[in-house]
């Protein structure tokens, strides 16, 4: 099934091929020479590929079939919320009046977009039980930096300077520690217990005068709910310090619990995952930060208001962080996610919660009996398998998640969170049918017998895919991070 | 309730639940302190049918004007240029906008070709060494790179030309707030960047000198200068540069850039209200480990076969966790594929050809105003933008304009105090030679 090499974009180029039409210039042509001072005007010219418009889209047909999208088949990544992006999502995002509009219009010339942001942002504030909104994140780790710099802002407003720590779990993702040491404060950790929960006394221990804040995400990268939540609030709080909710795992609780209900003082939404902006292949995200009623003078600029039916950015804003971003957040983003909002309504986002929820249980249950579960107790839309018992007999995590893609199923995220040996975090979604889990289910429950059977097909794997296992350690000792034509380059055909 | 989107049954959750031991769903949430249940519907507006959903979406979008409806002279970091159709083609192909970060290499390869193919294509402009696999806009990445610098230098102050884009500028004073790093902004000369200030205000504390090129007010500056008094005082050489303009102008990475930045928004990538846009990062080969965000590798499988893997991942938030400088996860990395794409389709030509197409008809348009009576700023080269002195209010006219179907440029006072009643005027491949006349004799119109 592996393939020979893939041709570069560059490999299939050839001297004089175009795949562009631009009208001809209808003013004088501007000698080059004479306009710019000398040395600024470019000697040799960029290498870009020279290929038919046919080639192009060949070459990148042939990549696409090389790439496995949520439309391919299950792709249940724990953490990153892998579920269906609704293809009218994509036709309004691509309407004239979203896409083909100018940022520094003319406020009076993009009320539509305006108006589109403000709504969607009252929707969010209603969906997580927040005072204000902020579109203007462009990713949930940029939404943390922000939340953060305004749980900074606001420490120092109240002469609070030493706040300086931020406490964060063991099993928190990698993204928490380093958008608090962007934000310039540093990070404490938090263990958890043996219910896999944070531990109420360990954070006693560490709260104090210098917490800045608490940051969490329930439920937490185990998929687990924080029952003592109202506690660790009484705790934060008690010493002065502020808790962050870390979005990610939203799409557990909708219609349930609201993160601003829970005692959060500041939050931050992943549109790309619960809210079904696509996930590009790893980006464009959006990332809006919701806050209470203490932190809204600390909203980065400008603040969209509406006064008198007419909506407005307001600049003048003394106690903001500041710009975060150019203009307004990934507005592209927002509109995918505003469009889903209003595709399921009150209802449709408690089925999507509750369903998400049922599916996660239902495969944890039916795959305890093969893996090792390391908490065992009702999970949310997420749960996390150890494959020590499969360690024991050779095979790794890593051979079980290569020898998934023969099945053609994305592995679940492995290795995460830090706190599980040989980790496996799945999460199913709600969209995703029960025959699509239990097929799922049979790939596991056969690679769990071929473990014990035959372990070389699993720790061999993947024998399906365009290309083996790829040496990692080759990669990062001898970097070949671009493209360099060789001395004497023939073309290639395109696939 | 029925839902396009969720595929459960009734005789499916009952299953499901059996399966588990529970008798209803709400057993599973049994977990949520009873205290803050949300006991209520969430109040939404009501759920809407696809149709009607397309319906006030459209509605909605019809009451901004875009530069289907209207001709566009707005630029200002954002610019209304050809996109080739076939971008919007390969970009609606799901297997890639519904995959996430190539986690999987085996199940990743056609994602991690396009990203180093994306990378390949950025140092070809820039003429830097190495490019990451993108970052959010232009603007952060500007503020990326100065955080880059005041770690690599280990000094705590930042220099930034007044003629670097003024959202830029906020950025990077935001980012350098939460590292307590200075940021001291160099006046302007003329429209450009005053490099005699610029050497009396450097010192052993400077970790980076930051300019655009060409700059906020379209000037291309002689930046080579700025590189030398930089370099001579150890400090890095930062440019936050429009790709486009590469294509004819000598590169940064020729002329002393340490790190290069900036915004592939020109390339096949919708205005779409300001984002998403797509940032890109390219340093010289000394700063490779240095470089925020994902960087994709060549390497082989376990048969020879060529492969690409996303690579030097010690240097990101997932591994180095608080020790990272930056904390980028998610980046752009769709609008860099659009990108590439465009790029492929411009080519090599290409490139050339819409770049020169810019300089030409910004040329006509600065001699048609001249010839106006109206007078045009800064005596530097311009690649596709110019300012311009207006007989009215910058907000009054532009009023004005829209009700001519036309977008008229930046209004310069919102910004520099001392540029009231100025105006930034973009000028692309797009417009025609008529828009252009129509322009001018719109503005005048008021006046004759």
């Amino acid at each position: 099934m592996h393939k020979e090499n893939q041709p570069l974009i560059f490999e299939i180029s050839k001297e004089g091929r175009i795949g562009y039409s631009l009208p001809e210039l209808d003013v004088p042509e501007t000698d080059l020479a004479g306009l710019l001072p000398e040395g600024l005007l470019r000697e040799e010219p960029a290498e870009l590929p020279e290929a038919s418009e046919l080639d192009i889209m060949r070459h990148y047909t042939a990549l696409s079939k090389r790439n496995h999208g949520v439309d391919s088949g299950f792709y249940p990544l724990g953490s990153c919320t892998m579920k269906y992006n609704p293809k009218v999502n994509e036709a309004v995002a691509r309407l004239s009046g979203f896409a083909n509009v100018h940022p520094l219009q003319e406020e009076s010339s993009v009320q539509g977009a305006m108006e589109l942001m403000y709504d969607l942002q009252e929707h969010l504030v209603e969906i997580t039980g927040m005072d204000e909104v902020t579109l203007q994140s462009a990713a949930g780790a940029h939404g943390e930096w922000t939340a953060l710099m305004m749980i900074r802002a606001f420490h120092e407003a109240n002469g609070d300077h030493n706040r300086t720590k931020v406490i964060i779990p063991d099993s928190a993702h990698g993204t928490n520690p380093a958008s608090a040491t962007v934000a310039g404060l540093e990070t404490i950790t938090v263990k958890s217990d043996e219910n896999g929960l944070v531990d109420i006394e360990d954070l006693k221990r560490v709260a104090g005068e210098d917490t800045a804040a608490l940051m969490l995400t329930n439920p937490n990268t185990l998929g687990l709910f924080e029952e003592n939540i109202l506690e660790m609030a009484e705790i934060v709080h008690g010493v002065g310090g502020k808790l962050y909710y870390d979005g990610a795992n939203l799409n557990a609780i909708m219609s349930k619990v609201r993160p601003g209900d829970m005692g959060f003082d500041a939050v931050h939404l992943n549109l790309h995952k619960t809210f079904t902006g696509p996930h590009g292949g790893g980006g464009p995200g959006s990332g809006p930060v919701g806050v209470k009623k203490e932190l809204i003078p600390f909203l980065p600029k400008p603040v969209l208001v509406k006064k008198d039916d007419v909506f407005t950015f307001d600049y003048d804003r003394p106690q903001s962080i500041g710009r975060i971003k150019p203009f307004y957040g990934n507005f592209g983003i927002n509109v995918r996610a505003y469009a889903y909002i209003r595709s399921m309504g009150a209802d449709g986002l408690k089925l999507v919660s509750e369903y998400a929820v049922l599916n996660a249980n239902y495969m944890m249950r039916r795959l305890a009996p093969h893996f090792d579960l390391p908490y065992d107790r009702h999970c949310k839309h997420e749960f996390v398998l150890s494959g020590r018992r499969q360690k024991q007999l050779g095979v790794r995590t890593l051979d079980i998640a290569k020898r998934l893609l023969d099945f053609g199923f994305h592995p679940p995220t492995i290795y995460f969170p830090l706190n599980v040996e040989e980790g496996m975090m799945i999460e199913p979604t709600e969209t995703e049918s029960k025959e699509t889990l239990d097929a799922f289910i049979d790939a596991m429950i056969q690679i769990a017998r071929e473990t014990e059977e035959n372990p070389e097909i699993v720790q061999e794997a993947p024998h399906t895919t365009v290309v083996s296992r790829l040496d990692e350690t080759q990669a990062a000792r001898k970097p070949v991070l671009r493209y360099e034509r060789p001395e004497s380059a023939e073309p290639v055909a395109v696939n | 309730m029925k839902h396009r989107y969720l595929p459960m049954t009734e005789s499916d959750k009952k299953q499901m639940l059996d399966t588990i031991g529970v008798e209803s769903i709400d057993e599973l949430f049994s977990d949520i302190p009873e205290k803050v249940r949300f006991d209520r519907q969430y109040d939404l507006k009501p759920m809407l049918s696809e149709t009607d959903l397309l319906k006030e979406l459209s509605g909605l979008a019809g009451q901004n004007a875009d530069t289907n409806s209207h001709a566009s002279f707005l630029g200002a970091g954002v610019y209304d240029h050809y996109k080739p159709v076939i971008v919007d083609h390969v970009i609606s192909r799901s297997e890639f906008y519904t995959a996430y970060t190539p986690y999987q290499p085996e199940f990743s390869q056609g994602e991690l070709q396009a990203i180093f193919e994306f990378q390949s294509m950025i140092c070809e402009l820039t003429g830097m060494d190495i490019a990451n696999s993108s970052m959010y806009d232009g603007g952060t990445s500007l503020a990326e790179a100065g955080m880059l610098a005041a770690g690599h230098t280990r000094r705590k102050k930042l220099l930034i030309s007044e003629a670097v884009h003024p959202e830029y500028r906020d950025v990077v004073k935001t980012y350098a707030l939460g590292q307590s790093i200075d940021v001291l902004e160099i006046p302007l000369k003329d429209g450009q960047t005053d490099y005699d200030a610029l050497r009396s205000m450097i010192d052993g504390d400077t970790a980076g000198v930051m300019v655009q090129y060409p700059n906020f007010f379209g000037q291309v500056e002689n930046i080579r200068e700025a590189a030398d008094i930089a370099h001579e005082n150890k400090s890095l050489f930062i440019v936050s540069s429009n790709p486009l303009a590469l294509a004819v102008l000598t590169p940064p990475g020729k002329l002393g850039a340490d790190i290069t930045v900036g915004d592939a928004q020109p390339f096949g990538i919708p205005e779409a209200f300001g984002g998403p846009h797509c940032g890109y990062f390219a340093v010289t080969k000394k700063l490779m480990r240095k470089v925020p965000g994902r960087l994709v590798g060549e390497t082989n499988d376990e048969e020879g076969r060529r492969g690409y893997v996303l690579t030097l991942q010690a240097r990101e938030q997932h591994i180095r966790r608080d020790k990272a400088t930056s904390n980028i996860c998610s980046n752009q990395a769709l609008n860099a594929l659009a990108a590439s794409v465009a790029m492929s389709a411009l080519g090599k030509q290409g490139v050339r050809e819409m770049a020169m197409q810019n300089i030409s008809k910004t040329q006509y348009a600065i001699r048609a105003f001249k010839e106006a009576g109206y007078e045009v700023l800064f005596g530097g080269p311009s690649f596709n933008e110019f300012v311009v002195k207006c007989k009215e209010p910058v907000a009054d006219l532009n009023g004005r304009l829209l009700d001519a179907g036309i977008i008229g440029g930046y209004h310069l006072g919102l910004t520099y105090p001392e540029l009231e009643g100025h105006m930034l005027i973009a000028v692309t491949e797009q417009r025609t030679k008529e828009e252009i006349d129509a322009l001018v004799q719109e503005m005048e119109a008021i006046h004759a």
